[in-house]
């Protein structure tokens, strides 16, 4: 069976789990207004995406139309319908990072993985996010691959680290690079 | 109230006016696109532009509200150049072929490019991805044509409280449909074509049946009945450019017949039939209920309306109950025509089609729903939209509007004018009510002309209470009650007047039809249709019901030979084989 992992505690969910938890979220919204977006912001934070019975259990509890929670889930482009990439990119675009090129940086990723912040390359190998800060200032602009942080990070390194991963047959790890 | 001045004329407009309301007072059209009387302005073309004074942009005069000595231009330079280039922009990216289009003869997309004296299109760019769904059975996608005017989102949404349709991702790439640009076979629809009845173009229309007609009209084996629901006759007309609201039953009979039907028949007939099914059924659900004590339920809620059943089947599950067991008048119809009447012209029911001509969409739905098959075939082989038949008119050269006026044919053909105002909304309570009554009391229904004013007209919900008193035999059961009646139309209607219901408020009887109005203004007839237009096609139907001699259900002859002859009495064995169904709930 497929399972995804919550990414706030870390637990492997199946689709079954992952409606119970989505309810409790949901409890806390009702009859609020505007609640929609922030909705699917916690349930893509606690699952990583936002899958078919995920988007369909929240139209019904928050009575609106499935079509509708589709147009603002494809709207934005930090909703994601894919689970996660094997290796999550992070970029960080905290004070430190952010001067010295940290949007470069990201702009180069994107480029390179040809995908938008928040979204998953098609063969499933990488999703984009950015970070506010990893503790790692004095080494900026950095980037973070799974758990691993990539310091003093150029824009025509990009490639060179991805390549990395890609040849990479098993999945996240610690290293050191 | 306070002033404005539309192209230097002094207007006093009302608090909360539009520029295109001030406009019009003023006596001046602003060419508009995605808006829609009464519903809440998109503003999403840009086709209104104004020039106001004061102010740096351009603004959409449909979704501005005047304020007080606001000097508004409509016919500047600037203005016809913002709203030409906007068209252009359509045009260019418009991914359709005008001169084969199904809406050539209505497209208001053309209308608007002559409207702004467009000539020549100088943008040249890409043109709108071009992805056909025809997954559903009564409507076809094709997002090429679609101009993102978002009417369709407004009425599935706002209207009909569904919301199939809905704005897809962002940019260039944005479409206008179902989720994740899927099909709308994937989402919930029921089919009723109030999209199709607002879209501009021919981005959304029917699934034509014309093919199909043609072919069994050429072949010699079959036998091919045709029966034209109640709201044709107040419509079709519109398609050979009568007013709306002209009376054309005997032209449309005679077309029927010169367009090569063997007999041309009336879904009137078999609205008679519903109501003296489902007038029994009432009887009998309030007798179990008042006498018997037991649970019944009640209130029961019409099921002519396709739209509405299905409607019924996905949100409202738990009420299924309390639908009429009865098939629509178009699925009784295609039952009897295939064994009652076969047997009486002596052919075999293979041999015989069944064509319907229907104001609606959703009727090509219904047809293929597993269930319609009591006959043994398809009851129904095949549904034209009022739209469509007026086309297949054109296609064979017949002067409609010449055509003397002929008769229906005879056993399924007479009706009462009950049936009649089956087209429009309360009719059927109406109808019902105008029977049963009589039935219980042996008098008329005491009401003016024998039309229930309160529930009349084209307010969202009505209620009535009729107060049964005189009753004979055994139907002194409802002596001194009460009947609570309520009607709505729209779904969006049908959802709050059951929640009512949940929350406790006691009704006997519910009408529904779908489509704002009732089927006089069904998903499949001509366009465009708006409040003014719906009421002359009522005036229209209330006029043909009150110029017959018959006026109520059970005094049909027809309808008393076909007991006589066949069906024996309601809710008898043959009826419930052939006049009844059930209902099958739904996810959402
Ligand atoms: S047919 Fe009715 S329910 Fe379906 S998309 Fe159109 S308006 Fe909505
Ligand atoms: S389908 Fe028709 S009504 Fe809907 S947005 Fe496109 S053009 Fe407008
Ligand atoms: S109200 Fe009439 S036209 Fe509309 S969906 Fe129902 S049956 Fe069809
Ligand atoms: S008609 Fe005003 S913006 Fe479309």
């Amino acid at each position: 069976m497929h399972r995804t992992q919550c990414r706030e505690c870390r637990e492997h969910l199946s689709e079954k789990e992952m409606l119970s938890r989505l309810d409790d979220i949901l409890a806390g919204y009702k009859n609020v207004d505007g609640a929609t977006i922030p909705v699917l912001q916690t349930a893509q934070n606690m699952f990583g995406y936002l899958s078919k019975p995920v988007m369909k259990e929240i139209s019904r509890k928050l009575n609106k139309p499935y079509s509708e929670i589709a147009g603002i889930v494809s709207f934005y482009s930090f909703f994601s319908t894919v689970p996660r990439g094997k290796h999550l990119v992070r970029v960080c675009l905290g004070t430190a990072c952010y001067v010295r090129g940290g949007k470069r940086i990201l702009e180069a990723i994107k480029k390179e993985l040809g995908i938008d912040v928040g979204q998953t390359t098609e063969d499933r190998l990488f999703s984009l996010d950015i970070g506010r800060c990893f503790g790692a200032c004095g080494m900026a602009p950095v980037i973070m691959v799974n758990d691993t942080v990539h310091q003093r990070c150029k824009a025509v390194k990009v490639a060179e680290i991805l390549d990395h991963y890609r040849n990479k047959k098993s999945g996240p790890e610690k290293e050191q690079v | 109230m306070f002033c404005a001045y539309v192209n230097n004329i002094k207007v006093e407009v009302t608090e909360g006016s539009t520029i295109l309301q001030a406009a019009a007072q003023a006596g001046f059209k602003i060419p508009t696109l995605c808006y829609l009387e009464d519903k809440t302005p998109q503003g999403a073309c840009r086709v209104c532009m104004v020039e106001v004074e004061g102010a740096r942009t351009l603004m959409a005069a449909c979704c501005t509200p005047v304020t007080a000595n606001m000097k508004i231009l409509t016919n500047t330079r600037r203005v016809r150049e913002a709203r030409r280039n906007v068209v252009e922009l359509l045009l260019s990216e418009h991914k359709g072929d005008c001169k084969t289009c199904t809406r050539n003869d209505d497209c208001e997309l053309q209308e608007l490019a002559r409207a702004l004296g467009i000539d020549n299109v100088r943008f040249q760019g890409e043109t709108t991805a071009q992805k056909l769904d025809n997954t559903t059975p009564a409507l076809t996608r094709d997002s090429g044509k679609c101009i993102k005017c978002r009417r369709c989102v407004t009425v599935c949404n706002e209207v009909q409280s569904i919301g199939s349709i809905f704005p897809q991702s962002r940019g260039f790439k944005t479409t206008i449909g179902p989720a994740f640009d899927t099909m709308l076979d994937d989402v919930v629809c029921v089919q009723c074509g109030q999209c199709a009845a607002v879209c501009p173009v021919a981005a959304i229309t029917e699934n034509s049946h014309i093919d199909g007609i043609w072919k069994a009209l050429d072949n010699p084996e079959k036998f091919v009945v045709v029966q034209t629901a109640p709201a044709i006759r107040a419509a079709l007309g519109e398609c050979f450019n009568n007013e709306p609201g002209t009376l054309v039953t005997g032209k449309m009979v005679a077309a029927l017949r010169q367009l090569g039907f063997d007999a041309v028949f009336d879904t009137n007939f078999t609205a008679d039939l519903t109501i003296m099914e489902e007038g029994t059924e009432l009887l009998m659900r309030l007798k179990k209920s008042l006498v018997e004590k037991q649970l019944a339920p009640l209130p029961m809620f019409t099921s002519c309306c396709p739209g509405w059943v299905r409607f019924a089947e996905h949100y409202y599950p738990d009420f299924l109950p309390n639908l009429s067991t009865c098939k629509s008048p178009q699925q009784m119809f295609g039952a009897l025509a295939k064994t009652y009447y076969a047997a009486k012209i002596g052919k075999k029911m293979e041999d015989i089609t069944v064509v319907s001509i229907m104001p609606c969409t959703a009727k090509k739905y219904e047809l293929q729903r597993p269930e319609m098959n009591s006959s043994g075939l398809r009851d129904v082989d095949y549904v034209l939209t009022t739209r469509e038949l007026g086309r297949m008119i054109r296609q064979s050269g017949i002067e409609f509007n010449a055509l003397p006026d002929d008769k229906t044919d005879s056993p399924m053909g007479r009706s009462s004018g009950a049936a009649d105002i089956f087209a429009n909304t309360g009719g059927v309570m109406e109808a019902a009510l105008r029977t049963v009554y009589e039935i219980v009391t042996g008098r008329e229904l005491p009401v003016k002309k024998l039309h229930l004013d309160p529930i009349a007209g084209l307010n969202g919900i009505k209620h009535a209470s009729l107060k049964i008193e005189g009753t004979v035999g055994e139907w002194n059961f409802l002596e001194g009650i009460e009947v609570k009646v309520a009607v709505v139309h729209s779904l969006g209607n049908a959802r709050k007047v059951i929640e009512a219901v949940k929350n406790g408020q006691v009704f006997h009887f519910i009408e529904v039809m779908a489509c704002p109005g009732g089927c006089i203004s069904g998903g499949g007839q001509p366009r465009f249709t708006n409040d003014k237009i719906r009421q002359k096609r009522i005036n229209a139907i209330y006029k043909e019901d009150e110029g017959k001699q018959l006026r109520k259900s059970h005094e049909n002859p027809e309808i008393q030979q076909i007991y006589k002859e066949f069906l024996v009495k309601p809710l008898g064995k043959k009826s419930h084989k052939l006049l009844h169904t059930h209902y099958t709930a739904r996810n959402m």
